[in-house]
């Protein structure tokens, strides 16, 4: 037929060139072009059956890796959570129990969850609300289809006419439904596997760069009794060991993430940050921390909260702030600013529009910046402009207001100083 | 209809409708009433200033004489949104400019403001009365110069919690010697000192000064002048209050105090010195209003301050007034409706203070007018929440912040669900709910079912699955404000209400697992709504369409995609094609 040699033609493609922006060739366009026409064929209903049934099973991996390419629709009999390409997850199955080990004991709570929720389907079924699909057999609506395989979506847009759409979701498979539901369940295990060796679940890791998946939140969570909800849905081996790599991990470990910089080693009895955590607006932070050196009362405590500090650069047209104390070293601050200037200072250059920020970049600005051309100064309680990097670090914290990328030429002279000053302090 | 009401009768009739809501009702009977309405209607709130574009507004309405605009989301607070990200005044301003010359207020919040702007503003409205700055950037006092000097009618400047760059005090001496129109003044944002003898003439001058919020440069021994010259005054915020206590200083501020019969908001109080806080007592009767936010007084020196306000309305504080003292809150002011308890050392590992939920829990026993909190703290339990629920079902905001991102109930080490959906579902009327600690799905469940009236919802580290998304998307009928971060949520919830995304100003998620495929995939099917990806590593088709963005912001809108992007957001077309800025 010829929707299945569209299909089994698909498997074969490689994962490259299915991200691949090219269009009209695309497999996702040519099953869909069969699709509209398996709608004039035949009435709704069965359309949709149909089209299911040959999508299930010959075409999705039952082994536990999943080729990305291999199928467009996923919620087959047989199989879940189709995994997604390249990211190495396994499948489960409904429930989500045999096959993957990805409901251990302490996540107790989640099972009886989904037990309760397969009993109340209608009531939990998700929907694909479309705009127009005001259908009246709503509740026994079709579920999403995919469980975590989003190309499939792409069927969608392709499809001629809302109506299509529209009764693509009206149609409720029993199985389907139910799959849709444990596949959120599952799913999220499986997403968040996927995310979680990336480093990235729940973290604000901005520059994944930095390798490491250290959250706060993990090492507390690691540290409470073993309530741990969230890491409990483990779907391979890896994941308790890394659970309890980051256990062990935690207490040395604190950091404050702020535009993807690295880790902060505060002293061990102060938390480590998350950004925006607690909810607290700069204004109050940094009031706070100035009001705290000032008063005695509060004096003693493990550093105050955060340090915003405004960045500028000639030549730059905004301002960025910087919070001081996410920061250890010179370096780290050094190679943050980098990233944060490096747009303008290419700019500067006249370069053209580069694809591949990453590989222009670094070299290229740090030449800029640690030659000639810029400098970092800093402007201290005093009013005094200095260049940073003369002082030990914690006194460039306690004096530091402002920071200023100069232009080498209008930095002559500043060094001096700066050691003059820091000898008179003494 | 044979016959009809004449437009001028209609049009005084309408004049009396001063909600948005009932106006857009009006203006939907039929179009004689829309035209009528249209060129009727004098304030425009836009909640997204993204969601229309200055023409539309200005087409649409031409005649208006104040503008409220809100700009980044509400996240940008807590340094979630990158810098450069957007929300820029000035096309709004000029645009004005041109089509509405006897605009008299802008209220902005939020938003990126230049003194470009401050400038044109200055220059463009010959009538202009009312500049309210909450929470913007990007402008100096240079700009506040240019409003000082030019706005002849000035009544409000307001700059709260803006981040203003200081350059000098100076900008407070343009305001001409013949200006006595002012009628509010916040400058407390502000780090320089002012010249005091200009500050001096002006407050003297502007006899219908009735709020006036200094900023931490003035020192305690400079408010008696201020206050004598001002006895009129209703709100009043105090410079810093750190100066070693002085019989003369303190005498002298009685006296002044004694002077003001009307004052009923204090604030300011930075470092205050905890003696010089009695100077006051003489106006507590009349308080109805405390921000002790700054002030780092312990706890016996707040409840003296406070058992002497018995019509305390809205206390801001610092959890240094701990349980003892919410205890005492809840004694002496019975008429209390907000609370805001703010944590003095947020970053310790151990609490510094003894303020725990039983604070809470008393106060909402004590206070049968409570309806609004925000309270942060360590600990929290489910009982906790349950008997707040069941003694105080008359709140309509309330934002728990426990400390600890996803700390259990600590009696029993359960999740918070309970406790939560114990205040939905007592609290009928909520309007505002931030939720923290330990949450699993159901917690959604219990909000989706019960939370009918919820319009804002703030989610951190909590779920375990779609299915929380779920169901506040398919459940909370009124629901305006969706923000997210750091949940289990992905592509599956979202997708399946999309449809719902329409109905609200605006979606918020950021480190959850919304995979870039997804977010094309709203982008295509729901040309109402800008899907910007926020993501600072870089294109995101660099990355596979697996991956998750960093940060998503979904908000509905009739002026297209926008134009002022930045190079790390991408909106999602329906073309499916990348765009850049």
């Amino acid at each position: 037929m010829g929707l299945f040699s569209c299909l089994t033609k698909n498997k074969q493609i490689p994962n490259s060139e299915r991200y691949s922006s090219s269009k009209s060739s695309s497999p996702i366009n040519l099953c869909c072009f069969y699709y509209s026409h398996f709608q004039d064929y035949f009435s709704g209903q069965q359309a949709i059956l149909h089209f299911i049934d040959l999508m299930s099973t010959p075409l999705l991996d039952v082994d536990g890796v999943g080729h990305g390419n291999a199928t467009l629709m996923s919620s087959s009999a047989s199989v879940d959570c189709v995994s997604q390409s390249g990211s190495g997850l396994k499948e489960c199955n409904f429930l989500g129990l045999s096959d993957c080990s990805s409901v251990d004991s302490s996540a107790v709570s989640n099972v009886s969850v989904e037990n309760k929720n397969n009993l109340n389907l209608k009531a939990t079924e998700l929907r694909l609300g479309l705009p127009g699909s005001r259908s009246p057999e709503r509740d026994s609506d079709f579920s999403l289809l995919t469980s975590g395989k989003l190309d499939e979506k792409q069927l969608f847009p392709l499809l001629p006419s809302k109506d299509g759409i529209c009764s693509l979701t009206q149609k409720s498979i029993v199985s389907g439904n139910k799959r849709g539901f444990s596949d959120t369940v599952d799913g999220f295990s499986e997403i968040k596997s996927s995310v979680f060796t990336e480093g990235k679940w729940m973290f604000n890791a901005t520059g994944s760069d930095s390798g490491t998946p250290q959250s706060v939140v993990e090492a507390k969570l690691a540290g409470n009794a073993g309530l741990n909800v969230i890491l409990s849905n483990n779907s391979s081996g890896a994941q308790p060991s890394m659970k309890k790599e980051v256990s062990t991990r935690a207490p040395k470990e604190g950091h404050n993430k702020m535009n993807g910089s690295n880790n902060n080693s505060s002293a061990p009895a102060a938390k480590a940050q998350v950004v925006g955590w607690p909810p607290i607006r700069s204004f109050r932070k940094n009031t706070l921390s100035t009001t705290s050196k000032n008063n005695d009362e509060v004096d003693g405590k493990p550093g105050p909260g955060a340090l915003f500090v405004k960045v500028s650069m000639d030549g730059a047209p905004y301002l960025r702030k910087v919070d001081l104390r996410t920061y250890s070293t010179y370096q780290e601050l050094s190679s943050a600013l980098e990233k944060m200037f490096m747009c303008f200072t290419i700019r500067k250059c006249g370069s053209q529009e580069a694809p591949d920020r990453e590989m222009l970049g670094e070299n290229k600005l740090k030449d800029l910046l640690n030659g000639a051309d810029y400098v970092l100064t800093f402007e201290d309680k005093d009013g005094d402009w200095m260049l940073v990097g003369d002082v030990p670090w914690e006194m460039f914290i306690e004096s530091c207001k402002r920071l200023k990328i100069m232009k080498g030429s209008d930095a002559i002279g500043l060094a001096p100083r700066a050691m003059e000053k820091s000898k008179n302090q003494k | 209809m044979a016959y009809s009401f004449p437009e001028e009768v209609l049009e005084y009739v309408f004049a009396f409708l001063s909600s948005d809501k009932d106006r857009n009702a009006v203006s939907l009977v039929c179009k004689s009433w829309y035209e009528i309405e249209r060129w009727c209607r004098r304030r425009v709130f836009i909640g997204n200033c993204y969601a229309v574009s200055p023409q539309i507004v200005i087409r649409r309405f031409p005649e208006v004489r104040a503008v409220k605009i809100k700009g980044k989301p509400h996240f940008a607070d807590f340094n979630l949104v990158p810098e450069r990200w957007g929300a820029y005044v000035y096309p709004w301003i000029s645009a004005m400019a041109r089509s509405y010359p006897w605009l008299e207020e802008i209220k902005l919040k939020r938003m990126v403001v230049t003194d470009e702007s401050l400038e044109l503003i200055s220059k463009s409205f010959k009538n202009f009365k009312v500049l309210m700055l909450s929470s913007c950037e990007g402008f100096t006092t240079d700009g506040l110069s240019s409003i000082a000097a030019n706005c002849r009618n000035l009544r409000e400047l307001d700059l709260r919690e803006s981040d203003v760059e200081d350059l000098s005090g100076h900008w407070l001496s343009h305001f001409p010697d013949n200006f006595t129109s002012l009628v509010s003044l916040n400058m407390s944002c502000l780090g320089s000192e002012v010249s005091f003898s200009a500050l001096e003439r002006l407050v003297s001058r502007c006899p219908n000064l009735k709020t006036l919020r200094l900023n931490r440069a003035v020192p305690v021994e400079k408010l008696a002048s201020l206050l004598r010259r001002a006895p009129q005054l209703v709100e009043f915020g105090t410079g810093a209050y750190s100066t070693e206590i002085r019989t003369d200083i303190f005498s002298n501020l009685v006296g002044a105090f004694s002077g003001c019969k009307h004052l009923k908001s204090l604030s300011g109080f930075w470092d205050v010195v905890p003696a010089y806080l009695p100077a006051m007592y003489c106006v507590c009767s009349r308080i109805t209003s405390l921000n002790l936010s700054y002030a780092t007084v312990q706890s016996p020196d707040l409840v003296e301050l406070i058992s002497q306000c018995p019509n305390l309305k809205c206390l801001w504080v610092l959890d240094y007034i701990e349980d003892a003292g919410l205890k005492a809150l809840s004694s002496y002011c019975k008429d209390l409706q907000e609370l805001r308890v703010f944590p003095s050392d947020p970053y310790s590992a151990e609490p510094n203070v003894s303020l725990t939920e039983q604070g809470l829990v008393t106060v909402s026993a004590g206070c049968p007018k409570l309806q609004s909190v925000l309270y942060f703290c360590r600990q929290m339990s489910n009982a906790a929440l349950v008997a707040i629920a069941r003694n105080r079902p008359n709140l309509i905001r309330f934002r728990l912040c426990i400390i600890e991102p996803q700390a259990p109930d600590y009696l029993t080490l359960e999740p918070l669900d309970t406790g939560f959906g114990a205040i939905v579902e007592h609290c009928k009327e909520l309007r505002r709910l931030s939720l923290s600690g330990l949450l699993t799905d159901r917690v959604f469940e219990y909000i989706g079912t019960h939370a009918k009236k919820l319009e804002m919802l703030s989610i951190a580290f909590a779920g375990d699955s779609d299915l929380g998304l779920h169901y506040v998307l398919s459940g909370c009928e009124s629901l305006r404000k969706l923000e997210i971060r750091d949940c289990p949520f992905g592509d599956k919830a979202l997708l399946a209400n999309a449809a719902k995304l329409e109905t609200m100003r605006s979606l918020w998620m950021s480190s959850c697992s919304v995979s870039y495929g997804a977010c094309k995939l709203l982008g295509q099917k729901m040309p109402n709504l800008n899907v910007e990806v926020i993501d600072e590593r870089g294109p995101p088709d660099s990355r596979p369409k697996t991956c998750p963005v960093e940060k998503l912001y979904v908000y509905r809108t009739v002026a297209g995609p926008r134009a002022d992007k930045p190079d790390f957001v991408w909106t999602m077309d329906e073309d499916g094609a990348l765009r850049l800025s």
